[in-house]
């Protein structure tokens, strides 16, 4: 089976956030505007998060989706299972379930959920049709565009064949410029996304605590620190 | 006791039921504009959204969880320190213990809305039963919870039993009430026994609830990885610190009604002043455990741990941090250690130092730790909007409020109790010291003598 993952290269990254902007059109992910931007309410799945390295003098941007955790710790906090790892290493979530406590989100160590502090999403035109649309009171966050391989499997389906290598990607990864982000199968040894994530230059953030992320960074090259 | 009978002095237990002041009146005027106060901040909140409040990314539980937290805490007075000090035999424990109980009960109530308060989607409570996952430390919370409060309401009306039926046979309001609540008690020897022993039972039982009551809550917190979340002690630590919230409310509580229902010659300084002596243990534990907490963090220095405890001892909430420590232990310890002359002030002033304070170490524990993420993501103070104060006043009004109902139904102080200490417990205390003593005391003579000489004698060789 599967296990989904995803391959970030900081030495390309130049954090210009068209991933971002992918992600919000892909996933309709409001805009809150900008009073509760202001007050750390902006809603964005995948971010890049930006920190300055003073010993090289150098900015360096670390875009953050959901880390897809194989041992996540937010799942096992939730009380209702609106939370899950499904087979695929997917943690995903369900909207019309989820009861609002935000323990989730208290629990998880890379800030990955948001929260619908008030109904910001509302029906509108240029929505994707593929993606439910959340109410008031439930968390989000980062779904690897779930829908798309639920679209995929339909197509291989109908053509009496498996997923083809590709054929599911990511927003994010579709839209990175400098080709950052890569997004496949781990398990399967001969694709990208898994001879990346063997690279010396790979890491995961927070390894330490043990939550085993599928999503995997490159480290900047040695120019860069 | 075949037949009862009521000592006069004792009626004054019964006048908060049968007459009712102005005081009274303005008293429920007043929480009756608190609660009001609370509802409306909750309609604004439950039509709104939950943006009503001032939480945000990082910052996702505030107020609501430090008040579950808090008043879950403040439970702890009552069950525990009655069926410790019921276990243990303090005989001063008489007036005390049905206060302690009632504020077990009335709190619990509001502790445990409070989550639902704090709730996105409260209409959708349900889905805790039909999709629990018990992996989740909230649903231990709301097992523990829901057991200690179901075993406290038992053994606060069980001991009830005698008075309601004083009650029935005494007055005319209400009586319906009062006779199907008495169960038909006629305190005959059997009936008598057959209570004491549930009594007994139920003050057994009650303890290792309570105590997992806030071992659970603190597990919310410690079953995270998060910095200066993630700790072994939080389970004891919190229990320290509901005893020792519970303690400081129960007094409080005690003088109110020792005022406003004339109940001088019941609550005495000699019971403050040894509930004082508990509080000043209780304080001592906390900054035991306090320290030993804060010691480990710092000795470590985590990186992720260390930016979370400057935040509380030099950064954004050393205030709240430092005016902690103060109200938890510098002012108890100024207050506390010498209660032999006019006890009543000082611990006074001790408990509402000590409820503040431990409000406080709520707070301190819930929102520094999620202002200061691992990774560098964007912060953000939280600060409470009128519609956290608001469901906060509110709370505290339900409570005091149910608290107040509860005296005009029921006497605030255990009539039945009193006189079996009168009739049976001085003598029973005599009895329990002799046999503390060598066995040469039985052969002592002669019991026209008072009891203390022949203790006094006994221990000469």
């Amino acid at each position: 089976m599967a296990l989904w993952g995803m391959v970030i290269d900081l030495d390309r990254c130049t954090g210009c956030e068209s991933c971002v902007l992918a992600c919000k059109a892909e996933n309709n992910v409001p805009a809150v505007g900008a009073t509760e931007a202001e007050k750390g309410r902006v809603l964005s799945w995948m971010e890049v998060l930006s920190e300055r390295d003073e010993e090289n003098g150098v900015t360096r941007f670390i875009p953050r989706p959901c880390m897809h955790c194989d041992d996540p710790p937010c799942t096992k906090v939730c009380p209702v299972y609106a939370t899950y790892r499904n087979p695929q290493g997917i943690v995903a979530q369900i909207y019309g379930r989820c009861i609002g406590c935000r323990f989730c989100m208290a629990a998880c160590p890379y800030n990955a959920k948001f929260f619908n502090w008030y109904p910001y999403q509302k029906e509108a035109p240029n929505q994707n049709p593929d993606v439910s649309l959340r109410p008031k009171g439930v968390v989000e966050k980062c779904t690897f565009c779930h829908h798309r391989l639920q679209k995929a499997r339909e197509n291989a389906a109908a053509e009496k064949r498996e997923v083809a290598p590709g054929e599911y990607n990511t927003a994010c990864a579709e839209s990175c410029p400098a080709q950052a982000i890569t997004f496949g199968d781990l398990s399967d040894p001969t694709s990208e996304v898994a001879r990346l994530a063997k690279s010396p230059r790979a890491f995961r953030l927070e390894a330490a605590l043990g939550t085993h992320p599928k999503v995997i960074y490159l480290t900047e090259g040695e120019g860069r620190g | 006791m075949a037949e009862f009978v009521m000592n006069p002095a004792d009626e004054v237990l019964l006048d908060p039921i049968r007459k009712t002041g102005a005081g009274f009146w303005f008293a429920l005027a007043g929480l009756l504009t608190m609660v009001g106060f609370g509802a409306v901040a909750y309609l604004t909140q439950f039509v709104n959204g939950l943006g009503a409040t001032g939480l945000h990314e990082p910052v996702s539980w505030g107020f609501y969880v430090t008040n579950f937290v808090f008043f879950i805490g403040i439970s702890h007075a009552g069950t525990l320190i009655s069926a410790i000090l019921r276990l243990s035999k303090a005989e001063w424990r008489r007036p005390v213990t049905r206060m302690a109980e009632v504020i077990t009960c009335m709190v619990l109530l509001v502790g445990g809305g409070q989550i639902l308060i704090d709730l996105g989607r409260p209409d959708r409570l349900l889905n805790v039963i039909q999709y629990g996952r018990y992996q989740s430390p909230l649903l231990w919370d709301a097992t523990s919870i829901s057991a200690y409060l179901t075993a406290s309401t038992v053994y606060l009306y069980l001991p009830m039993i005698p008075d309601i039926a004083i009650l029935r046979d005494r007055t005319t309001k209400y009586n319906f009430l009062y006779r199907v609540l008495a169960l038909g008690w006629r305190g005959t020897q059997k009936q008598q026994k057959i209570l004491n022993r549930a009594i007994t039972i139920m003050m057994v039982v009650v303890i290792p609830i309570a105590v997992s009551v806030h071992t659970v809550v603190s597990f919310v917190f410690s079953m995270t990885l998060q910095p200066m979340w993630h700790s072994t002690i939080f389970g004891p630590y919190f229990v320290v610190g509901a005893i020792f919230s519970g303690i400081g409310a129960l007094i409080i509580a005690m003088l109110i009604f020792r005022k406003a229902y004339k109940l001088e010659s019941y609550l005495k300084p000699i019971h403050f002043q040894y509930l004082g002596q508990l509080l000043l243990v209780m304080s001592l534990l906390w900054f035991y455990f306090t320290f030993a907490e804060y010691l480990t963090a710092y000795y470590g220095g985590e990186p992720e741990e260390m930016k979370v405890f400057f935040s509380k001892f030099t950064g954004d909430f050393r205030w709240e941090f430092w005016s902690m420590v103060g109200c938890n232990f510098i002012i108890p310890m100024a207050c506390l250690t010498s209660l032999k002359k006019n006890p009543i002030p000082r611990v006074l002033t001790a408990s509402i130092f000590i409820v503040i304070g431990m409000w406080l170490e709520r707070f301190i524990i819930v929102v520094p730790t999620l202002s200061n993420p691992r990774l560098p993501f964007r912060l953000g103070s939280y600060m409470p909007t009128w519609v956290e104060w608001g469901e906060f006043t509110g709370s505290l009004g339900v409570f005091a409020l149910f608290y107040l109902l509860f005296t005009k139904f029921f006497p605030v102080i255990s009539i039945w109790e009193i006189h079996e200490g009168r009739h049976e417990g001085v003598e029973e205390v005599m009895h329990r010291v002799k046999s503390y003593l060598p066995d040469d005391a039985e052969h002592a003579p002669p019991p026209q003598q008072q009891p203390v000489a022949i203790a006094a004698k006994a221990v000469v060789p």
